[in-house]
């Protein structure tokens, strides 16, 4: 096989994602592994600092542009990256596990007739193979699976992986004009949750359960969350109740997270919230029942009134960022 | 027109998973298996759209016998026919996504809902795979849909914010929460469900790409330590999280 790897760069907003830089390491260190080649893909119309992928071990980009593909379409990204890959004889292609990657990545598996491995959190090489671990039912369990075909479609969960620092090294970007791509699923207006950042991308996640009593209650969840600048959170309990929205649920029908620093505001912790955020890096939880599960994995404890303790690190953290 | 609607048979999500003996797959014992919870919003958004324009709903799994149980709950919330694809097979999702897209073409449906993922193997796949397969236009993690004729617009939820996407017919959606309130079955309903007949079909067999080695727990975390019982020791809580954890 010639073991030709293939990265998906995803730009929004004209600017490369972190995630495909992760992703663009990964696809560079299994090429070597596998005594391969390496290049990257990316669809859009201008984009800033392509060339950086080079400093991720990744010397040349193709860039196809068309000022339609300025924003994702499904119809339109697919179709030019299978027959890149097809056209090329790719036979590993790594996207990040971005809404963008997911929805992407399992088109162009069909289109090149790949195997696909999603939301891969670790790629081990055994035997001269790629075997992949990943997280299913919610977190709840660890899969580890190989990819028995010709052609292989993987999917990195992003801040998993390490890009690491970037070398001062430059790719060459060819740049392919596209005529009249396939618009048939065209994105036609972006709206932003204005200042909000999302828990998938966050560092710092600040999460309220049931234990804040009531609604009003959250901007203490959301004062404490700009003061370290993290994403608010919330539990399934309080987006049921209508508290807060779904966008911000994190657990095994919201979001799977792993940040930097979770913490856990009178959340007691539903195995279906475990699930979803117990690979965070550092896991904090405030709550007034001593046997709540969330104590069983947070690394921090108090056993208090988040009335009282919040308002007191909001105060702490403030004193130190000053 | 016809709109289809496909199903997932999944454990709960508050029940404790087991690994099993053979060490690649889950040990069912004591498990509760339901409707795959974003597969209901998939269902009543086919509902409410035939309500608007007419038509005919079908329900479609495909998995074991057991998956009736599910394709029943979908007959009772007011789904008008329903069609198990039998397999027993652990099958991957592209093998999935061919049945489904085999039997949707059979039927001749044009609108297809999914929920956005089945919350026992999170891929959030076959719903886009099952579109390619058609030829179907396709919307994954819709959080609105609307129709005028042949003309789908959906608010799709992205990173800190939503798309809103412009499509035709034929096409897929995948649902995510906030979709729509899924109605509860009316007993009405229920009995009527009874009635029906599932109607049973063997898909053709589809090559498996992924081979399953191994399924485990995840590592245990180290239990931490209760730092106190009050705001006193949050100054000791800061400085653990800068100093130590060098997380803040």
């Amino acid at each position: 096989m010639a073991n030709k790897v293939l990265v998906f760069l995803e730009q929004r907003n004209c600017q490369i994602k972190k995630s495909s830089f992760e992703a663009a390491k990964v696809g560079s260190e299994f090429a070597s592994k596998l005594s391969g080649s390496v290049e990257a893909i990316t669809v859009g119309y201008e984009i800033d600092g392509l060339e950086k992928v080079g400093g991720y071990g990744v010397s040349k980009v193709s860039h196809f542009k068309n000022s339609e593909l300025i924003n994702y379409s499904s119809s339109a990204y697919a179709e030019i990256i299978s027959k890149f890959a097809l056209d090329n004889g790719f036979d590993i292609i790594f996207f990040g596990n971005t809404s963008l990657g997911k929805d992407l990545a399992p088109r162009v598996a069909v289109k090149i007739d790949a195997a696909l491995a999603m939301d891969c959190i670790s790629l081990n090489f055994e035997n001269k193979e790629i075997v992949v671990t990943r997280p299913i039912y919610g977190g709840k369990v660890l899969l580890d699976l190989k990819l028995n075909s010709e052609k292989k479609v993987f999917v990195l969960r992003p801040n998993v992986f390490n890009a690491g620092i970037a070398t001062e090294d430059k790719a060459q970007v060819a740049v392919e004009n596209v005529d009249s791509p396939n618009m048939s699923v065209k994105v036609t207006e972006i709206k932003k949750s204005e200042g909000k950042l999302d828990v998938t991308e966050a560092d710092i996640i600040v999460s309220g359960g049931r234990g804040m009593k009531a609604p009003e209650h959250f901007n203490m969840v959301e004062e404490l969350a700009q003061t370290l600048n993290a994403a608010v959170g919330a539990s399934r309990a309080v987006v049921d109740a209508g508290w807060r929205p779904h966008g911000e649920q994190v657990g095994q029908t919201g979001k799977t997270v792993s940040p930097n620093l979770y913490i856990a505001l009178g959340i007691s912790g539903a195995i279906q919230h475990l699930a979803g955020m117990r690979s965070s890096k550092y896991i904090v939880a405030i709550n007034k029942d001593k046997d709540a599960p969330i104590f069983q994995i947070a690394d921090y404890g108090i056993v208090g009134d988040v009335f009282e303790v919040v308002p007191s690190m909001i105060e702490e953290i403030k004193k130190i960022k000053s | 027109m016809k709109i289809a609607v496909c199903v997932s048979h999944v454990p709960d999500t508050a029940a404790k998973i087991n690994i099993g003996n053979d060490g690649k797959s889950i040990d069912p014992t004591g498990v509760t298996f339901v409707i795959n919870p974003y597969d209901e919003f998939a269902v009543e958004e086919a509902l409410k759209t035939k309500e608007k324009f007419g038509g005919e709903t079908v329900a479609i799994s495909y998995g074991p016998d057991a998956n009736k149980e599910t394709l029943k709950k979908a007959l009772a919330m007011g789904i008008d026919n329903a069609v198990l694809l039998k397999s027993s097979d652990n099958a991957d999702s592209i093998a999935v996504a061919k049945a489904l897209a085999e039997e949707i073409k059979s039927q001749s449906a044009e609108l297809v809902f999914f929920g956005k993922q089945s919350v026992d193997f999170d891929n959030s796949v076959v719903g886009q795979m099952t579109a390619e397969l058609l030829g179907y236009n396709s919307v994954t993690v819709a959080i609105t849909f609307g129709l005028e004729g042949n003309k789908i617009t959906c608010e799709r939820e992205i990173e800190g914010g939503k798309e809103v996407i412009e499509t035709t017919l034929p096409a897929v959606i995948t649902a995510q929460k906030g979709l729509n309130e899924p109605r509860y079955a009316s007993l009405k309903g229920i009995m009527a469900a009874k009635k029906k007949v599932i109607v049973e079909k063997q898909p053709a067999e589809a090559s498996n790409g992924i081979e399953i080695l191994a399924m485990k727990k995840p590592a245990m975390r180290q239990v931490g330590k209760i730092l106190g019982t009050d705001a006193s020791v949050v100054p000791e809580l800061v400085r653990l999280l800068r100093e130590e954890a060098k997380v803040i």
